[in-house]
């Protein structure tokens, strides 16, 4: 059982949220730590409260945002990829907290694809959490040495003659790819264009939604 | 100089289909990236230490704790290591916790 995390309450405010007995050994120890650190004004419940709040706003849809503005604008993409964080904040969106951010062009030719070997750094600004899938043991392993197989599994399948690039992000450097904009969306607002920018076509593993449902994808 | 357990990229154990499903954030898991990321806006802690004590985790601990039970574990032992906490503070602090939730 889970809560709804935009209810943005704690255990000890409004009862605990979950059988005790399913709580995990750190589970049990992260609300421990919780309240030393609390007691001993380390940090304090508006810092916490902030974080929370910060995670809540971001989302994907601040990706499909820059990508969708990318699409219809070419002097933004230019400087979406020129430089990136200058870029969102055009559009409002705050990536200072990255190192380093750069932004990858899918094209006919290439595609790219993101994985964190290590662990799991991600754009979180722009993205929101990572998916449990990207921080699975098998997606940062395969993802080094069988890159399209694993782009086969999430519906992708580029052509022997399109090459496939990985990039394995790091702490300093994490990556948003810019998707192919499907075919048959001249006629799309920015607006609509947004939603057929899914999170995974982001990470590169799959393409951009095509624009009528089930219509045949170009690639 | 052999791998850490953290460094997996084009290793060929973990070589099954991946699971793609997502599970819905529970209460602890959020609790524990806001203290991360708290601790990390007041300067108490850095990533890096972060992932040092990820990689210096056991292997088999490593292998068989879910992601924000990696984050917990790491946490600790860099408040334990800055003598910020000690391990007998928070064993006692779980104590009490339980009884106030009526734990058996």
């Amino acid at each position: 059982m889970s809560v709804d995390p935009s209810a943005k309450q704690t255990d000890e405010e409004h009862g605990h949220p979950h059988p005790r007995h399913e709580l995990s050994y750190h589970a049990k120890r992260i609300y421990a730590i919780r309240e030393l650190l609390l007691e001993k004004n380390v940090i304090t419940r508006e810092d916490i409260q902030t974080q929370i709040d910060y995670q809540e706003a971001r989302s994907p849809a601040n990706g499909a945002k820059l990508v969708a503005r990318a699409w219809t604008d070419p002097k933004f993409k230019a400087r979406l990829i020129a430089d990136p964080k200058a870029a969102c904040a055009e559009m409002g969106i705050d990536a200072t907290s990255l190192n380093e951010f750069v932004v990858l062009e899918n094209t006919e030719k290439v595609r790219h694809m993101v994985v964190c070997t290590l662990c799991s750094c991600y754009p979180r600004p722009i993205l929101g959490r990572p998916p449990d899938w990207y921080k699975s043991f098998n997606y940062r392993a395969r993802a080094v040495n069988d890159p399209r197989g694993v782009m086969r599994e999430f519906g992708l399948e580029p052509g022997p003659d399109v090459e496939v690039r990985v990039h394995d992000s790091t702490a300093d450097i994490r990556y948003l790819v810019l998707p192919l904009r499907p075919a048959g969306t001249e006629t799309l607002s920015e607006q609509d264009l947004a939603k057929l920018v899914t999170r995974d076509s982001m990470i590169g593993v799959v393409d951009a939604l095509p624009a009528v449902p089930g219509s045949k994808k170009t690639s | 100089m052999p791998r850490g357990h953290h460094d997996i990229g084009g290793t060929t154990r973990d070589a099954g289909p991946i699971n793609r499903a997502e599970h819905q954030l529970e209460d602890w898991e959020i609790v524990a990236d806001a203290v991360n990321q708290a601790l990390g806006a007041r300067g108490i802690k850095r990533t890096d230490e972060l992932r040092r004590a990820r990689e210096q985790m056991d292997s088999e601990l490593y292998r068989s704790l879910s992601y924000y039970e990696r984050w917990i574990a790491s946490m600790e032992s860099i408040l334990i290591e800055k003598k910020i906490l000690t391990h007998e503070e928070i064993d006692r602090k779980v104590a009490e916790i339980e009884k106030k939730w009526g734990e058996p």
